[in-house]
């Protein structure tokens, strides 16, 4: 018998006693009631308890804010499907060589140029407030999840709309198919004596940057 | 192969790896408890991640809502897992994924060392895992000529001081910042002999080390804390990034998984992502979690497999009373409470599975009556602690208790006579079944006051009593008995004729029992 028939087998065995299947109790909350501020309030709370930059801007001022998280960078990567009129103010300084340089299909950036880029910019699928996570599912605006991993400090874009208040109603905008990244403030470790320490393998810098529309 | 189960019922097959005591607990607890150092580094981080995970569980208004369905769908997974297994593997194979079965250890780390050598390479970066702890994979493939890089912090800082995993959590707790320190320094290539022990320093020294290795490794392998039936998604929980480097950056990414991780629904993970991080950490979410389903064209390894591990499960599911172990979420939070754990350490139990919750499952994966983890199910207080902590409600005092009476039975069964334990048993059986009896045996503490001597203290009982005094010594026991001193006091002709009933001295006031009542009535509406 081959490995895959005898341990199903097995298991059919182990359950011959056919336990009864229960009805799962889903009262537990699975949406809530939140206004837009509020949402963004409780949101950036907890970005800045992971140790996480946060600013809230409406639209217009977004390309300004980027301007001045990107100043002094040398280079910085972009998925391609994220608006380029939002670098208008960003590339405005730059007297020599385009600093930013975008991961297109047909144009990937290798893992060596995305560890030379001192920042990449991406945007988010939908975030929850309530344990300040922020979800990318490799949407155009996001690109690939390499892209926001290899690179030292991750600016995130999260567009007010895309927040909810708890998990399920996050759970419920998303295709469970697409290839997700889900993140609660910078990479952080509590390996050594359960101190935290904010920044090992993933960017040790991320900036959130909230819309309002 | 069709969805009933037509065969012979077969006997369970127990699991082998790195599952068993490497003496008995009692053993190994008693050298533990020496170590002063272990015991205050695990007094402080128990501390600190108890107080943690108290503050982020008591956010939540809907916890114990939360738990309950945790428990129906572990239920209803272990009830339903052929059907779910099979409507997995449809799902990740028809995404592009390759499903492999291994029936134990060794099956499944001769199929990871296989898959490694067709990619030509002869070193891996591996994720934290627990199963791939469970089989010995590292070591498996150290004797095929393959280096497995650990890149979660604590288990780089355990591999390299040649040591053992202590906490499912946290493997290197039992280790101070100075000690990690050392290690850097004496195992780690090009490291700052400047190196300090500020834990943000080693992060640092940690994350240089391997860079290099992530950016160039062409293979790595993962363990899974979900997979989702309905979707064909596995999901890897972590802190570090080091998980997501090792699930995008490689062509080739191969998972081990136990069985019993499977979720039915997408839905499903609302909960779990709910109930583990709080649990573990005690953080609200965290910092990455990464979820891929199959391939994904032009987005992270091209070349996708999965081990789905049965060695021992499907014998622990047979187990009627324990089969809920398999529940387990890996979240820690039963040692983190244990009393027992955080005087003794993980070491002590032998097994990947460490505290209370390997108390039960490494016993259950390897049969009670293998003898190497029969002393497991006696490493408890069974103070409850345990039960209350567990996200998923694993009720881990019943599963020890009936662990132990299988082991008694199990013993029994090798032995012709009856053992002093039987003995002991029947007497109190006979001593307690009627107050007649009792009294015949209270008649004979004056022989216990004898034993004592002047000191009052019994130091040493014989036969299997001894266990008992090994630790303690006992007082020596009154001179009368309460049964004796109530006849006395109250049938004695001399009795006072104002008695004003049955109600012996020092017995409190009767209110104090009433108001308790209270708690028992019927409830009140509001």
């Amino acid at each position: 018998m081959n490995a895959r028939a005898e341990i199903l087998d097995r298991i059919r065995s182990a359950l011959r006693d056919a336990p009864a299947v229960p009805e799962v109790p889903r009262d537990y909350r699975r949406s809530a009631e939140h206004g837009q501020e509020e949402l963004i309030e409780l949101l950036t709370d907890r970005l800045l308890d992971y140790k996480a930059n946060v600013f809230v801007e409406d639209a217009a001022a977004v390309p300004q804010r980027l301007a001045a998280l990107l100043e002094g960078t040398v280079r910085y990567a972009v998925p391609h499907g994220l608006d380029q009129a939002l670098f208008a103010a960003a590339d405005v300084h730059d007297g020599g060589p385009a600093r930013r340089v975008t991961d297109a299909p047909g144009h990937r950036l290798g893992v060596g140029e995305l560890d030379a880029v001192d920042a990449v910019v991406t945007g988010s699928a939908v975030a929850v407030a309530e344990t300040g996570t922020i979800i990318l599912d490799a949407g155009p605006d996001q690109g690939r999840r390499v892209i926001s991993l290899v690179p030292d400090r991750h600016i995130c874009l999260v567009r007010a709309g895309d927040i909810t208040a708890i998990l399920p109603e996050a759970l419920r905008r998303l295709d469970g198919t697409r290839p997700q990244t889900w993140i609660s403030g910078p990479s952080a470790t509590s390996d050594i004596e359960l101190e935290r320490v904010e920044g090992v393998h993933g960017p040790r810098t991320l900036d959130v940057v909230i819309v309002r529309e | 192969m069709s969805g009933t189960f037509l065969g012979m019922p077969s006997l369970p097959v127990f699991g082998i790896g790195n599952l068993h005591e490497h003496e008995p607990f009692p053993k190994a607890a008693r050298r533990e408890l020496g170590n002063t150092q272990l015991r205050a580094n695990l007094g402080h981080a128990t501390r600190t991640i108890r107080d943690k995970r108290l503050a982020v569980v008591s956010e939540l208004p809907d916890w114990e809502e939360l738990r309950d369905a945790g428990r129906a769908i572990k239920e209803s997974v272990m009830a339903r897992l052929p059907e779910l297994l099979e409507q997995f593997e449809a799902n990740f194979t028809a995404r592009g994924g390759t499903i492999h079965w291994a029936r134990d250890a060794g099956e499944a780390n001769a199929i990871v060392a296989d898959l490694i050598r067709e990619q030509g390479a002869d070193e891996v970066v591996k994720v934290k895992s627990m199963a791939t702890q469970e089989i010995g994979l590292n070591e498996y493939l150290e004797e095929q000529g393959i280096a497995a890089f650990e890149t979660d912090l604590a288990e780089l800082i355990v591999q390299l001081d040649h040591d053992k995993p202590s906490h499912i959590l946290v493997p290197a707790i039992h280790k101070n910042r100075s000690q990690v320190r050392d290690i850097f320094l004496r195992e780690m290539e090009g490291v700052d002999p400047e190196l300090t022990n500020e834990p943000a320093r080693l992060a640092a020294a940690a994350r240089a080390h391997l860079r290099r290795k992530f950016l160039s490794a062409k293979v790595a392998v993962s363990g899974a804390n979900f997979a989702l039936a309905d979707s064909g998604t596995l999901a890897v929980v972590e802190s570090e990034g080091n998980g997501r480097m090792c699930l995008t950056l490689p062509e080739t990414l191969i998972t081990v998984m136990g069985v019993e991780k499977l979720l039915p629904a997408w839905e499903d993970l609302e909960v779990f992502m709910q109930l583990l991080p709080r649990s573990s950490t005690g953080e609200r979410m965290n910092p990455y979690t990464s979820l891929w389903t199959g391939v994904t064209p032009d987005d992270g390894p091209q070349n996708v497999h999965l081990v789905l591990l049965d060695n021992g499960r499907s014998a622990a599911l047979a187990d009627e009373m324990g089969r809920s172990a398999l529940h387990c979420i890996r979240c820690s939070a039963c040692m983190n409470v244990c009393p027992v754990y955080e005087r003794t350490g993980g070491h002590a139990y032998g097994s990947t599975y460490p505290g209370p919750i390997g108390a039960i499952l490494s016993p259950l994966l390897t049969g009670i009556t293998a003898e190497e983890n029969n002393s497991l199910p006696y490493a408890s207080s069974l103070c409850g602690a345990c039960y209350d902590a567990c996200p998923v409600k694993i009720n881990i005092p019943d599963i020890l208790v009936h662990l132990r009476g299988e082991d008694v039975d199990s013993k029994r069964g090798k032995k012709k006579l009856p053992s002093q334990m039987d003995l002991g048993m029947k007497a109190a059986s006979w001593a307690l079944s009627s107050g007649k009896h009792l009294g015949l045996v209270e008649k004979a503490l004056p022989l216990g006051r004898l034993a004592a001597g002047p000191d009052k203290k019994i130091t040493k009982l014989p036969g299997i009593a001894a266990g008992w005094t090994q630790s303690r010594d006992i007082p020596a026991p009154p001179a009368q008995s309460f049964r004796q001193w109530w006849d006395k006091e109250h049938q004695a002709p001399a009795a006072p004729a104002d008695a004003t009933g049955p109600e012996a001295p020092g017995a409190g006031a009767p209110g104090t029992i009433e108001t308790s009542n209270g708690s028992t009535g019927p409830k009140e509406n509001p």
